[in-house]
């Protein structure tokens, strides 16, 4: 492997807090210097990256690749360049695949097909409960010894509070979170969209902000209860990321995380019956995406993970009742950051690579997030002024469902690098 | 809607009284009397010649002689070409039909589609013992084999060329007009 | 009340969707057209040629019986060619999805479907999809615009007006598409609106659309000239909005009793089927007050006119020249 000289870049890495235009030396798939005017050795890749911002590779927590199960909606190799792509060097995948990844060999075929797809990393998450049944707790230590980061029964709450407490109790030996989708499913019960003014005027039945609030706040009392660490997916309600501040205050050992989507758009967008703004949880209220934004500000929220949840073409054309929840968001979510939270007046450049970096590498316990010296070498290059439109038939990903067609976003992913070797490169 | 219209007065409100006097005549010739005569006009100003003729012919008050309305709209063979949905007048032919003098009263017959579309009506409504037809102007250009029994003033008229006829109940002032040169 | 023709004529575009897109020139348009086609149902022969070689599909993937009918009476007194499809039985029930029926339905060269369907926005699902005429005849809790506009002409037929009338809509909310319809037309003709049920069965946020609420169907009889009472829907009350049939008809049920206390003599509407004995009083239905049966014979009306209407095609309006006939 050829080592990588990226010349004259800034470079921002927020653990050390450096921001400075700087040269990165890239040998054996490590960093090895971060310094001013490197010399280029012989045989090395010089790249002149003036203009561009160098980072740490983002890493995205929670995404869904559909294999095995559905690969007509995304492999772990197409979600992996996908993800690189979108500038990120690690995601965690979700364990929601048919059949569920809830034992040591189901593991062990997503680590392989990653290993395959040589691109973005990919670490699995492991279910919670045998099938996501939430009833018996899979096997953590060999799910663990399999390869994965964290254990959630995502796509499905954890209902049982029994349940939910055993799980953060065991799972403190091993120093992994316990992650869940929070929502109370007899409040929720099967309803489409956020309950509030657009879905009294659709007819669809709404999932009221309190589902969500009401197991968060069971969550953070567990949480408090075993010390154990739970993790909170996709925050979406402004009376969650009350709780979360209030636990945290505490000293309450719980992260979170909020999608580009929670941050970037209202109920409204159902409007027309959009099935492309169907999600869960669903896309909530102005006041909503404001707290979410404050709370990403002021650090309530952790991290910013996409929920990245692909669906073939067929499956979002029905009704809105009959389709299936989510949207994609590996290839739009560094350009919503840019476009929207630092053009928003929300968080500066390097608190947006910490949100998408730093802090998801920290949670989770993964290596990398940082360009520290002797690190592994998982790098992220973008243009942070450039402007494109989301052409969905051009994403890397084998679904298109996402509700930002056409819209204009700034900063564009140049090159991703992930253990020293270029996985994505923009085409000029 | 119009360019340089050019407009010339073909019947002025006297021309159009002594018409109408002499037509409610031939009507009552025509239906050997009034014991059996209706009359129904077409929507929307042969109603109003409809209730005129009926003044005349009850010699003052036209009560006496039973009138009915009707809008062809529905009957029409065109709607799927002229756009959108034109508006559907009143129909309201009350009286039995069955064995009675029908005399449709309009204000210009002109190609006759009209004329066709109302007999399409009547016949859903009885069997009378005769249909007769009454108009105002005839202004030629029929494209169908119908001809009226009773014409006030028959005009002849090139195709783009428009007869307007104005009522005093509709319009503010009785007359008849030639307009020339309109953009349709 | 007849428009005359010479004044422009607002199209009603190629669907009809719900009341809530319409603007207000659009709903007096379908009603004043409603007027002339009440006629045509009292004559002997009770058809006109209209829709001749139109071809009418009622797709229906709910049960239904009055609105079916309904709309098979208007599309038969106007000639057109019907085919009905009812969800059981179908190639609908073997699974085939709403798009692969519309297009097969387009393959057969239709040029209108009448659609109900248990999801909201299915209707416009359609619509999108296929280049005929769609009409709703109910998409879920969404909306049900034959309905609303049969209710509106049934109260301008009494009243004369729509504008300042004070009308509330009773009982179940939350489920219920003829609200939704009732609520949007009335507004736009100029109604003060009112709903008024138990909490539990009004959707959130429905003061937004800018409806009084009553909690108690003793203020809502003070205040109104019409109430439009609603079925309650029992299949759907499983979910445990209201502890019983026989409570809810205690506090919620529109009966004499109240209605004697009225300061005004009030309008009784029901889209029906009733449950006697649950939101209203045998009483009520069959007294001097009740337009029950009146709301029947004008959705015919309502539903010719909308047939009639979307027939008519492009959205330009077409040059009807005075004496050219």
């Amino acid at each position: 492997m050829k080592p990588i000289l990226l010349k004259g870049g800034r470079v921002i890495d927020p653990a050390p807090q450096l921001d400075q235009t700087a040269d990165v030396l890239i040998e054996d798939g490590r960093i090895t210097a971060v310094e001013p005017n490197i010399a280029a050795g012989d045989g090395v890749e010089t790249v002149d990256v003036s203009g561009m911002v160098v980072a740490p590779g983002l890493i995205d927590v929670h995404v869904h690749f559909r294999e095995p199960g559905k690969e007509e909606a995304e492999t772990v190799a197409t979600g992996a360049q996908s993800a690189a792509a979108g500038g990120f060097t690690s995601v965690c995948s979700m364990p929601n695949t048919q059949p569920v990844t809830d034992n040591q060999a189901a593991v062990g075929f997503i680590v392989k097909q990653a290993s395959a797809a040589n691109s973005a990393r990919v670490f699995p998450y492991g279910a919670i409960s045998v099938g996501q049944n939430g009833e018996q707790l899979a096997e953590f230590a060999r799910l663990i010894e399999a390869g994965v980061v964290a254990l959630s029964d995502d796509g499905h709450p954890v209902v049982s509070s029994h349940l939910m407490r055993t799980a953060l109790e065991y799972a403190q030996v091993f120093g992994i979170p316990i992650a869940n989708h929070c929502e109370e499913l007899t409040l929720a019960d099967r309803g489409t969209m956020h309950e509030g003014v657009v879905s009294t005027r659709l007819g669809l039945k709404g999932i009221p902000a309190a589902a969500e609030d009401i197991m968060v706040a069971r969550d953070v009392i567990l949480a408090e209860l075993t010390g154990g660490h739970i993790h909170l997916c996709h925050v979406s309600t402004k009376g969650a990321v009350d709780i979360i501040r209030r636990a945290k205050d505490k000293g309450v050992r719980v992260t979170a995380e909020v999608t580009p989507h929670h941050l970037t758009l209202t109920h409204e967008e159902c409007e027309g019956y959009n099935t492309n703004a169907k999600m869960n949880p669903p896309l909530r209220e102005e006041a909503d995406v404001a707290a979410l934004r404050e709370g990403l500000r002021d650090g309530t929220i952790d991290l910013i993970a996409t929920d990245h949840a692909p669906h073939h073409y067929e499956a979002k054309e029905r009704d809105f009742d009959e389709a299936p929840f989510g949207i994609i968001g590996l290839e739009t979510a560094l350009g919503l950051g840019v476009h929207e939270l630092i053009g928003g007046g929300v968080l500066s450049l390097p608190d947006l690579i910490r949100r998408m970096s730093t802090e998801p590498a920290r949670a989770f316990h993964l290596e990398g997030g940082t360009l520290g010296k002797g690190k592994p070498a998982d790098v992220v290059v973008f243009d942070p002024d450039a402007t494109w439109t989301v052409d969905p038939s051009r994403f890397y990903s084998k679904s298109r469902n996402t509700p930002y067609t056409d819209h204009t976003l700034t900063g564009r992913v140049e090159r991703t690098i992930v253990g020293g070797r270029t996985v994505y490169e923009r085409a000029t | 809607m119009s360019v340089a219209e050019e407009r010339n007065t073909l019947l002025d409100a006297r021309d159009i009284t002594r018409a109408i006097q002499r037509m409610a005549t031939e009507v009552v010739d025509f239906a050997g009397g009034t014991d059996r005569l209706v009359l129904v006009g077409i929507q929307r100003r042969g109603v109003d010649l409809a209730r005129r003729l009926a003044t005349h012919i009850g010699g003052g008050d036209g009560a006496a002689i039973p009138r009915g309305e009707l809008d062809i709209t529905l009957y029409r063979d065109d709607l799927q070409t002229i756009g959108p949905a034109p508006v559907v007048g009143k129909t309201d032919i009350s009286m039995e039909l069955t064995d009675r003098c029908v005399m449709i009263v309009d204000d210009v017959l002109y190609t006759g589609r009209t004329v066709r579309a109302a007999l399409a009506v009547l016949t859903d409504f009885g069997r009378p013992s005769r249909i007769g037809l009454c108009v105002l102007i005839d202004r030629g250009g029929r494209e169908l084999p119908i001809q009226a029994d009773i014409v006030g003033s028959a005009v002849d008229t090139k195709p783009g060329e428009r007869v307007d006829v104005l009522l005093e109940e509709r319009d503010g002032s009785d007359a008849v007009v030639l307009v020339r040169g309109s953009e349709k | 009340m007849i428009r005359d023709a010479s004044s422009p004529v607002p199209s009603l575009g190629k669907d009809l969707l719900g009341l809530e897109p319409l603007s207000t020139d659009q709903i007096q348009l379908i009603l004043d057209t409603a007027e002339p086609f009440k006629e045509v149902s009292e004559r002997a022969i009770k058809k006109v040629p209209t829709l001749r070689g139109k071809t009418i599909v009622n797709l229906f993937y709910e049960a239904s019986t009055r609105t079916r009918i309904a709309f098979e009476f208007a599309e038969k007194r106007l000639s057109a060619d019907t085919v009905n499809i009812a969800a059981a039985g179908s190639s609908v029930e073997k699974g085939e999805s709403l798009v692969d029926t519309a297009r097969n339905l387009e393959a057969m060269r239709i040029d209108m479907v009448v659609v109900r369907h248990p999801s909201s926005g299915a209707a416009a699902f359609l619509a999108d999809r296929i280049a005929s005429n769609v009409i709703n005849a109910g998409d879920g809790w969404h909306e049900h615009p034959t309905q609303g506009l049969l209710d509106l002409l049934t109260i301008r037929d009494k009243f004369g007006r729509i504008d300042g009338l004070k009308v509330c809509i009773c009982g179940d909310i939350l489920h219920s598409r003829v609200a939704r319809s009732n609520i949007w037309g009335l507004l736009k003709l100029g109604a003060a609106v009112a709903v008024c049920g138990p909490r539990s069965l009004l959707p959130r946020g429905i003061e937004e659309l800018g409806v009084q609420v009553f909690g108690r169907p003793e203020e809502a009889i003070e205040w109104a000239d019409v109430l439009n009472v609603l079925r309650l829907q029992l299949e759907r009350m499983q979910g445990g909005y209201i502890p019983s049939l026989g409570e809810f008809y205690r506090v919620f049920g529109i009966t004499q009793e109240r209605l004697d206390r009225a300061p005004r003599d009030l309008l009784i509407l029901h889209p029906g089927p009733m449950n006697r004995g649950v939101e209203i009083d045998s009483r009520v239905a069959d007294g001097p007050h009740s337009v029950i049966l009146q709301q029947v014979t004008n959705g015919i009306a309502v539903r010719m006119a909308v047939l009639y209407l979307l027939a008519g095609g492009t959205p330009e309006r077409a040059d009807v020249s005075k004496g050219e006939g």
